[in-house]
C-alpha cells in the first residue's frame, strides 16, 4: 500500500479537527464542520480551500509554445504574460487525457501548467513523450508548489490591502505576480472552481510561507478552510468539469461540452477526429439535470426515457445548497439533450422525474 | 459522542429503542457526524414488514447516499414526517427529534445480535 502524502497545510487541517480521507493519494480535508454551510460561506462572503494537491509543471525552452499547440485542444498563442487558459491534453483518440489551466510567464518560451492531482504522473508521462525532439525542458514542481484557493465575493476586498495593485482591476483568467508579507513571487491569479470569484495563490513552499499564508487568510482575514466537499458541490452548481466524472480518456472535448475552448485555427494531438466529430456531430453530450421532486441524483444513475428505456448515466449530482434541490451532470443521448427536456432518474428503481436546464444551476 | 444506555445498536449504525412492541429506529450520533450533512431521508417501506437487516430506506448526506437497515424484523408504521423539510433534525438531535421511523414488533423480540451502548462504542473507536 502507498503511503498518503501530505500537503504543507495538513498540520492546520488536523487541529482543526477537519474530516480527512484519501483524494488522489493525498490526505486531504473533505469538511470542517458542515458541507452545506461551508458551501454556502463561499457563495455568500469567503473561503480557504487547500488544493495543494494539484499538480505543477513547467515548460520552458524555445519551442514551448510549439509544444502546447500540438497538445492542447485551446489556441496558446493568444497567450500574453499575465494571461492563464482553460484547456486540455487529449489522445489519438480525442479522449481527454486531462483539463488544465496553462499560465504563460515567458511569451512562447515559460509556461506553468496545473493539472489534476490524480493525474500528475500520466500528464508527466504523457507530456514528456510529446515533448521528444523539442527545444523544451520539462520540471515537475508539483511537489514544493502551495495552492490556496481564495474563493468567494468579498475576497478582492479582503486582499486587497495586502497587494501592491486592486485586486477588482484584475480580469478573470489573468494573474500577477506579487508579494504579500514578504512572501515572494505569488503567483495571483483571478481563476477558481466555485464561480464565487476570488483567487488562487501559488507560491513555493519554502521556510514559513505556508504558515504565514494560513494565518493571514484564516486568522487574521477570518476567512474559514473550506473542505473538498463543498468544491465538489460548489464547481457542481456551476456546471464546471471534474475528471474522473464528466471527463476521463474515452470522452472527447466536444461530448463534454467544452467546443468553446477547443480550436481548428491549429493541429494538434487527435484535431483530425474531433474534425470529424463536429461535422457528424456528437451521439451523446454532457449536460445539467434537475430533479422534479426532493430526490438526489448521485453519479452512476441512469437517466431513463418515458418508456424507461436507458438513455444516459449520471456523472455527478448532490443537493445544491442554493437551489436546495437535486441536481446532475450526465451524459444523455442526443435525442434527449435539449433543454427542458423531460427526463427520468433511476433512483433505487424507480423512475424520479428530472428536466434538463441549461448550465450554470445558479 | 452521545450514547444513551437504554437503546440498543447495529453494527450498521442504527438505534433501536423497544417499548413494549412498539421500536423506534433512528441513526447514531457517530453517523450522523460521520455522515456530516444530512440533506434528505428517503423512507418508500411504509406499511411494509421486513427481515432484520433489510433496507427500509436511504439517508442522503451531502456527499453521499446510505442505506438504512433495519436492526430487527418489524412492520415499518411510521415516518418521522418532521424530516421532510428539515433533515438536518437527524445531525442536531439524533436520537430525538431526528427518529426516523417507527415500527411494530414482533414480540419477542430478538436482540442477541444487537449492540449495547459500550459494545457499540468500542466498535466505533476503531
Amino acid at each position: 500500500m502507498n503511503t498518503l502524502k501530505k500537503t504543507p497545510f495538513y498540520n492546520f487541517h488536523s487541529a482543526l479537527q477537519a474530516k480527512i480521507s484519501p483524494f488522489a493519494g493525498y490526505e486531504m480535508p473533505v469538511y470542517y464542520n458542515s458541507i452545506v454551510a461551508e458551501h454556502n460561506h463561499v457563495r455568500q462572503a469567503a473561503g480557504v480551500f487547500d488544493v495543494s494537491h494539484m499538480g505543477e509543471f513547467i515548460i520552458e525552452g524555445a519551442q514551448s509554445l510549439q509544444l502546447l499547440q500540438k497538445i492542447t485542444i485551446n489556441d496558446v498563442s493568444v497567450l500574453i504574460p499575465g494571461k492563464a487558459q482553460y484547456s486540455c491534453l487529449i489522445n489519438e483518440q480525442a479522449g481527454v487525457i486531462d483539463d488544465l489551466i496553462i499560465y504563460c510567464l515567458v511569451a512562447s518560451e515559460r509556461y506553468m501548467l496545473v493539472v489534476n492531482a490524480s493525474n500528475i504522473i500520466k500528464d508527466w508521462h504523457w507530456i514528456e513523450k510529446q515533448a521528444l525532439g523539442f527545444d523544451v525542458s520539462l520540471t515537475n514542481i508539483s511537489e514544493e508548489t502551495c495552492l490556496l484557493a481564495v474563493q468567494g465575493p468579498k475576497v478582492t476586498q479582503l486582499l486587497t490591502p495586502y497587494l501592491n495593485f486592486n485586486l477588482a482591476d484584475l480580469p478573470y483568467y489573468h494573474f500577477k505576480i506579487a508579494n504579500i508579507l514578504g512572501i515572494k513571487d505569488i503567483i495571483i491569479s483571478h481563476t477558481g472552481y466555485t464561480g464565487a470569484g476570488g483567487v488562487e495563490l501559488y507560491f513555493k513552499n519554502e521556510a514559513d510561507n505556508a504558515a504565514k499564508l494560513w494565518n493571514l487568510l484564516t486568522k487574521d482575514l477570518q476567512i474559514p478552510p473550506i473542505g473538498l466537499g463543498a468544491r465538489d458541490s460548489l464547481r457542481l452548481e456551476k456546471g464546471y468539469c471534474l475528471y474522473g466524472h464528466e471527463l476521463n480518456d474515452n470522452i472527447t472535448p466536444l461530448e463534454a461540452g467544452l467546443g468553446w475552448i477547443t480550436k481548428f485555427n491549429k493541429d494538434f494531438i487527435g484535431s483530425d477526429i474531433l474534425k470529424q466529430q463536429k461535422q457528424a456531430g456528437v451521439t451523446q453530450k454532457l449536460v445539467g439535470l434537475w430533479m422534479l421532486d426532493k430526490s438526489i441524483p448521485r453519479q452512476g444513475y441512469h437517466l431513463l426515457n418515458a418508456a424507461g428505456t436507458v438513455i444516459g448515466s449520471i456523472t455527478s449530482g448532490t443537493m445544491s445548497p442554493i437551489l436546495q434541490k437535486g441536481i446532475a451532470l450526465g451524459y444523455v443521448d442526443i435525442a434527449y439533450s435539449k433543454l427542458e427536456s423531460s427526463i427520468f432518474v433511476n433512483i433505487r428503481n424507480q423512475a424520479m422525474p428530472a428536466q434538463i436546464v441549461k448550465l450554470p444551476f445558479v | 459522542m452521545e450514547l444513551p444506555q437504554n437503546l440498543f445498536y447495529s453494527k450498521d449504525h442504527e438505534w433501536l429503542k423497544i417499548e413494549d412492541n412498539v421500536g423506534t429506529i433512528g441513526i447514531t450520533d457517530f453517523a450522523q457526524s460521520e455522515l456530516s450533512d444530512i440533506v434528505y431521508v428517503d423512507v418508500n417501506s411504509l406499511g411494509k414488514t421486513l427481515d432484520g437487516n433489510a433496507i427500509f430506506g436511504t439517508i442522503e448526506a451531502a456527499k453521499a447516499a446510505s442505506d438504512l437497515f433495519l436492526p430487527v424484523p418489524a412492520t415499518i408504521e411510521k415516518f418521522n414526517e418532521n424530516l421532510n423539510n428539515h433533515p438536518e433534525l437527524v445531525n442536531k438531535d439524533p436520537y430525538g427529534e431526528g427518529w426516523i421511523v417507527k415500527v411494530k414488533l414482533q414480540v419477542p423480540v430478538d436482540t442477541s445480535h444487537l449492540l449495547t451502548a459500550e459494545q457499540y462504542q468500542a466498535l466505533t473507536r476503531n
